[in-house]
């Protein structure tokens, strides 16, 4: 499955992140196999594939949120920047600020709205008040939550709608300056007009971050995504342009899947 | 919606023990309130008992209570919560470690209380203490190898740690594991996680489970009949070193020793009335506190 670098001959702003033969295991259940992939810098990658396929145990191994799971175990070597995540010496909390996530159901604090956007720059240990005011701002309008909550930052966060909700937590996110985002499946719990505004919001992100989703959907991956990444029992069949993956795919499974054959 | 015939039946049995219950608590409580209440004034709520014990009041007795209650609190509730938190935020699920101290927990809950009585005696008064003594002291007189209020404090503490930790386990599991992974996310160690996230959402809980355990703990006698209660002190214990009076032991005393029992039994009502009274607080503070904390995690 050494496709990686042909697959990938132009990848605009050079690699972000790269996974070289990761395998991921439950205890001694295997959930991914031989994953090699490039991930291309401030662009959007998705990553499809049937349910239970091992997409967002990827996804949750690129920040290193696996570590929480006590009988998970990675092998193979997982880069940032040329720099294995989980080499030694590596702090898990220093890969996490630089790879933010968004999970798949919102999941606010229980603070306010303002709180809740300076939470990881407060125990990142910013005291600067004015900073962190303008930076909740700043993120709040990078998340375009910014006019509709600007007169209740106070209020608590869970007053707000459900894709109000999604997109604070992806205004969090961003206050603390992440470099990638990870993304699993952040609108399938919202509604068709909450889902488009977060899907255009990934687009203008894409501007500034590498972004990886995780998503159901196929229009999704389709209508958001620069690449994607087709998974299928664990194992990466296809890498390449979304484009040229939608239209011409070049494995059997990956057309399958696409024309809604299976999964 | 219909009842059926097995219905009826299930309905007016579970009702028939709801009525016992009601029955039972409302002559228990309305029997202690109508002997108690008579009973109740300033000067009983306030003075030193007679010598007889009967006559006066028994200030001493709730003054020791509630000095026994917070010395309780102070040693054991920390303890409680720390070891609750390393079970649940820190062992993973199958360490060994953590099934030993759970198994210890819950073994140490079905202990009957009088043998915490006899552990205080045996380990606090008699080894700790007794050391203590033996190193820092030539005089042959006990000075920390008696009883007193510091050993009857420690060995209630002990008494309340399972409930403590059962609690606190139960409030930290409450709070959605999607919030730790929240907050781990954006950079937070897993200290920041359970101080700034988990803890502020489980106060209340915590809060509960604790007063509930102290309740228990201030109306306990058995443990304290060996460790430092005392029958009759009539001055009020300064000293960690002193023997106390304490409500639910002055009841003990009361209705066994008194040499006239009948003449004994309106000052034991009021006794009883007081001492209920004192643990009905906290159980209502516990409630308030529970319902608010749930109210607060709505939006």
């Amino acid at each position: 499955m050494n496709q990686t670098a042909d697959s990938f001959p132009d990848a605009p702003e050079g690699v972000k992140m790269q996974t070289q033969d990761v395998n991921i295991f439950y205890a001694d259940n295997q959930a991914i196999t031989d994953v090699s992939l490039d991930i291309a810098d401030r662009n959007v990658t998705a990553l499809i594939g049937p349910s239970g396929c091992g997409k967002s145990t990827y996804l949750r191994a690129l920040n290193r949120m696996n570590d929480t799971i006590d009988s998970c175990r990675i092998e193979g070597r997982i880069l940032l920047d040329g720099e294995d995540i989980y080499g030694r010496g590596v702090d898990a909390v220093e890969v996490r600020r630089r790879v933010g996530m968004v999970f798949q159901k919102s999941n606010p604090f229980p603070k306010s709205i303002f709180d809740n956007v300076a939470f990881g720059l407060r125990i990142g240990g910013e005291k600067d008040k004015d900073l962190i005011a303008q930076r909740v701002e700043e993120s709040l309008r990078g998340a375009a939550l910014w006019d509709e909550v600007k007169d209740r930052l106070q209020s608590s966060a869970l007053g707000l709608s459900g894709g109000q909700q999604q997109r604070l937590c992806i205004a969090r996110c961003l206050a603390v300056w992440p470099e990638v985002i990870l993304m699993d499946e952040p609108a399938s719990a919202l509604d068709p007009i909450a889902t488009a505004k977060i899907e255009e919001l990934i687009r203008e992100l894409r501007e500034k971050y590498t972004i990886i989703i995780v998503t159901h959907s196929m229009q999704q991956a389709a209508r958001v995504s620069d690449f994607t990444a087709f998974f299928f029992m664990g194992k990466l069949i296809e890498h390449g342009d979304t484009e040229m993956m939608f239209t011409r795919p070049s494995k059997k499974r990956t057309e399958e899947y696409i024309s809604g054959r299976f999964g | 919606m219909r009842y059926t015939k097995k219905d009826w039946v299930l309905a007016g049995l579970t009702g028939m023990s709801l009525v016992v219950i009601l029955l039972l608590l409302a002559v228990l409580l309305g029997q202690i309130a109508w002997h108690g209440a008579p009973v109740i004034s300033a000067e009983f709520l306030t003075e030193s008992p007679g010598a007889d014990m009967i006559s006066g009041g028994i200030w001493p007795a709730i003054y020791g209570t509630v000095f026994m209650t917070l010395l309780m609190t102070l040693a054991g509730v920390p303890v409680g919560i720390a070891t609750a938190i390393f079970l649940t935020e820190y062992a993973s699920p199958r360490s060994r470690t953590a099934k030993l101290v759970r198994i210890a927990v819950n073994n140490l809950a079905g202990v009957p209380s009088i043998v915490f009585g006899l552990f205080g005696l045996g380990f606090f008064i008699i080894f700790v203490g007794g050391s203590m003594d033996a190193l820092f002291y030539d005089d042959s007189r006990p000075v920390w190898g008696k009883p007193s209020i510091l050993w009857a404090s420690l060995t209630l503490a002990v008494l309340t740690l399972p409930v403590v930790i059962v609690t606190t386990e139960e409030a930290l599991r409450q709070v959605p594991r999607e919030l730790r992974d929240a907050s781990l996310a954006l950079g937070a160690t897993r200290f920041q996680t359970v101080y700034k996230i988990v803890l502020p959402n489980a106060k209340g809980g915590i809060l509960t489970g604790v007063i509930l355990a102290v309740s228990r703990g201030a109306g306990e006698v058995a443990p304290i009949i060996f460790c430092g209660a005392a029958n009759f002190v009539p001055y009020l214990p300064t000293d960690l070193r002193d023997m106390f009076m304490h409500l639910g032991y002055h009841v003990y005393a009361l209705a066994t020793q008194s040499p006239n029992v009948d003449a004994a039994r309106p000052t034991l009502f009021g006794t009883v009335l007081v001492l209920l009274v004192l643990t009905f607080s906290l159980n209502l503070l516990a409630v308030i506190i529970r319902s608010r904390s749930r109210a607060a995690l709505r939006p």
